[in-house]
């Protein structure tokens, strides 16, 4: 890993499009201005990270679903109407 | 078109169930097309890859246990499914949910939601910039005390 050493209001350019500034450093904690182009997509590390963990636990799924009324006794879940994709996705029966 | 499903083998799904995920979901980048199902079990949903039928991912619309949830999330996360703040009625919003051996502490990831643009069927996951929104809310627990303020 390369490793620099920046003051306040210095900055390094990443390539020729990227380009990160010491806007403020206060105690422990470093702000960052970050330019780059709107498609590359700039995440804290660790809520990227978190996410893709959650993800692959998510991916392991059982395909048999527990029904949530089931923890809930009592208190009817509200059973939105069956091929909710369908209306959501704008599919109607007729065209189908 | 025939799709073979996790949950349910192969079955039937209509062409326009089909989204498509120009990046993928965080850590299954190689995977883009998808088809979005009903589950058996309401409230839930399928976001099942076409590729893999093993890949597949629980959904649930978030405002079943979090009435206050509103989508906060960058305009260019909005831009790459063709999209905008303004065309909110066109933008399905879903979190992905895990499910643990215990039922009962399942949870939704309200801080990376599923977007989709139901009029290009585009979809990619996002992450929330409204801090509030974690990554494991207990849905059983938060829909338990939206029905209590209702009562």
């Amino acid at each position: 890993m390369l490793i620099l050493a920046r003051k306040e209001n210095e900055s390094i350019i990443i390539g020729d499009q990227i380009e990160i500034s010491i806007v403020n450093i206060k105690g422990d904690q470093v702000k960052l201005g970050i330019k780059a182009p709107r498609e590359i997509k700039v995440y804290r590390l660790e809520v990227y990270n978190a996410i893709q963990e959650e993800n692959k636990a998510a991916a392991k799924a059982k395909a048999e679903l527990p029904e949530l009324s089931v923890f809930l006794p009592g208190k009817a879940i509200q059973k939105p109407a069956t091929k909710e994709v369908s209306s959501k996705l704008d599919i109607s029966e007729s065209d189908r | 078109m025939k799709v073979n499903t996790k949950p349910y083998g192969t079955i039937e799904v209509d062409d326009r169930q089909k989204i498509y995920f120009p990046y993928g979901i965080l850590g299954f980048e190689t995977f883009r097309e998808f088809v979005l199902l009903d589950a058996l079990q309401q409230p839930f949903y399928w976001l099942q890859s076409m590729e893999v039928p093993e890949i597949a991912f629980v959904l649930i619309n978030p405002q079943i246990f979090q009435p206050e949830y509103r989508l906060e999330v960058a305009d260019t996360d909005l831009e790459e499914i063709d999209t905008n703040k303004e065309d909110s009625e066109n933008i399905l919003t879903f979190a992905i949910v895990t499910i643990p051996e215990n039922h009962s502490k399942m949870t939704a990831n309200l801080q990376g939601p599923i977007i989709i643009n139901r009029q290009n069927r585009k979809g990619r996951q996002s992450i929330s910039l409204n801090p509030k929104w974690k990554i494991r809310h207990y849905i059983l627990d938060e829909l338990s005390r939206v029905r209590e303020e209702v009562c």
